[in-house]
């Protein structure tokens, strides 16, 4: 092997690489590797909940594991008219409405959501982006919630529609009902035991902890059982997920 | 043709043995190109996942006012080149979805390899350091042999030396497993699934930071590797590993007989 013919490999093989990659993002683009390229969430909600108990609960934490910061990202306030009056107001007349596949439409205070039983739980919030922050969080379980308005059989999943605007459509996240009524799925009025920030969604954050942050939505307004995602939004389930490519399973 | 060894060893004469051997099983030959292609994703895509947020912490959590052991921001730019991630862009939802795709082949690409590898003994073959292989003599003598350009031991041609068998088994028995679990550590449905994950690497960010560690010693592997490939002969390397002959180096015909009081035998 002459050192021509090496040089040329090496320059070849770094060639070769560089046109994998470009190579990559063209493959990328053709829908029948797309849908090759997206089945991934699916393999992987598959095999989590294959390997995980249904109530399998993400690990919580003791007071002195918190995080002295816990950063804010996405929204960090709504800043409508409606959202604006309910702050000032303290949302003394705010109410979380549930309806859907339900057979008693709610209309919750929030001295009506502290009435359930509670549940407070540290545990550990993994943004999309790599970092965590450990916060305490409080609030009734969703899965109470739901049975007090009566949800259907027909529900399949819990669709959560908030107050801040993106692009002048509401945030809104989904999960389905195995995370709707995991234990540790709470609808957070209280955090590192204070009322929500406005910062951290303020009156009430949806806790699911076995998911990534974007799933924990922030501002919840409304709550509705549907029995499919088609329709809502562009019909993926999600903010991110209609508009990025985002995964709407999170658990990953 | 082939000279894998010539630059300081300029005695090279007509081969003694010619020929070829069977040198990779099947099972080697494709894990050795799905995990390639594994590989170079993971990578690509990894770096992609990183710009999102490229700072490391040790512990349970990590963020923005938390120290960080290493802070990438002042080399955005080179992490962020369109040569170095996938997708070229930054787009972290796509990272993702070749991240968490690929990481399914490597993951039981890996657990079917070492089946495969312990049934035809691949492992027990090839890759079993023994323990007079790693005294220190022998591993400063295999090094001097590297320096020559001297990879082969003439008695047993086909056999990888000492630090090659190293950098293998320190690939797939240390490296490549690292990389799996501490991603795994990092999916909060895993944690839930599998609690002794965080627990085994001391918290979700502690796994972040090791997966990072341990993916630039993947680089590192990668390339030593490549460079190795490319002084021992490159196209019977590769013609090697794919079609599993391998042609025998033209090793000097009058290897010493000391090759058995010396530990180091590729004098």
């Amino acid at each position: 092997m002459t050192l021509l013919t090496r040089r040329s490999l090496v320059t070849g093989g770094a060639l070769g690489a560089g046109l994998l990659l470009s190579g990559c993002d063209k493959l990328a683009q053709q829908p029948g590797f797309r849908r090759i390229l997206f089945s991934g969430e699916k393999i992987n909600m598959g095999l989590q909940r294959a390997l995980m108990d249904r109530n399998a609960l993400a690990p919580e934490f003791r007071p002195d594991q918190m995080s002295p910061v816990f950063r804010t990202n996405g929204n960090s306030n709504p800043n409508t008219t409606d959202y604006n009056r309910h702050v000032a107001e303290n949302f003394a007349n705010w109410r979380l409405e549930v309806g859907g596949l339900v057979d008693r439409p709610l209309r919750l205070s929030l001295p009506d959501i502290g009435a359930f039983p509670q549940r407070a739980q540290i545990t550990r919030h993994d943004c999309v982006e790599g970092w965590s922050a450990i916060g305490k969080w409080q609030g009734p379980m969703l899965g109470n919630v739901l049975k007090a308005a009566g949800v259907r059989n027909s529900a399949r999943y819990i669709v959560f529609t908030c107050a801040d605007l993106w692009s002048g459509a509401p945030y809104y996240e989904s999960i389905d009902m195995v995370d709707a009524f995991h234990p540790q799925t709470i609808l957070a009025w209280a955090m590192n035991d204070k009322r929500v920030s406005v910062g951290h969604g303020a009156p009430i954050r949806l806790r699911v902890e076995r998911h990534l942050g974007y799933k924990n939505a922030k501002y919840v307004m409304r709550i509705d059982a549907v029995a499919s995602l088609a329709g809502i939004g562009l019909g993926k389930g999600g903010y991110w997920e209609d508009h990025v490519n985002y995964d709407w399973y999170a658990g990953i | 043709m082939d000279e894998p060894t010539a630059p300081p060893d300029p005695s090279a004469k007509p081969p003694a043995a010619t020929g070829t051997v069977y040198r990779h099983r099947l099972a080697t030959r494709i894990w050795h190109w799905i995990n390639a292609i594994a590989i170079f994703i993971m990578i690509g895509s990894g770096i992609g996942i990183l710009n999102a947020h490229p700072r490391l912490y040790w512990g349970q959590y990590g963020a923005n006012f938390d120290h960080a052991w290493l802070d990438l921001r002042p080399y955005g730019n080179i992490l962020r080149s369109g040569w170095l991630t996938i997708p070229a862009g930054y787009n972290l939802a796509i990272s993702r979805r070749w991240h968490l795709l690929f990481a399914l082949v490597l993951a039981f690409g890996l657990l079917v390899f070492m089946i495969a590898s312990l049934i035809n003994r691949h492992f027990q073959r090839d890759l079993r350091v023994r323990a007079r292989e790693i005294g220190p003599r022998y591993l400063w003598a295999d090094l001097l042999a590297h320096l020559r350009f001297d990879f082969h031991n003439p008695d047993d041609p086909a056999a990888y030396n000492t630090l090659q068998k190293l950098a293998y088994v320190g690939a797939i028995f240390v490296l490549i497993p690292l990389m799996i679990f501490t991603g795994l550590a990092m999916s909060p449905g895993m944690d839930a699934a599998w609690p002794w994950l965080i627990e085994l690497f001391g918290g979700r960010q502690s796994a972040r930071s090791i997966h990072f560690i341990a993916a630039s010693g993947i680089v590192l592997f990668v390339i030593v590797h490549l460079t190795l490939v490319v002084l021992a002969g490159p196209i019977e390397e590769i013609w090697s590993m794919i079609t599993g002959r391998w042609t025998l180096p033209t090793a000097p015909p009058e290897p010493p007989p000391a090759a058995h009081a010396e530990p180091e035998a590729a004098e």
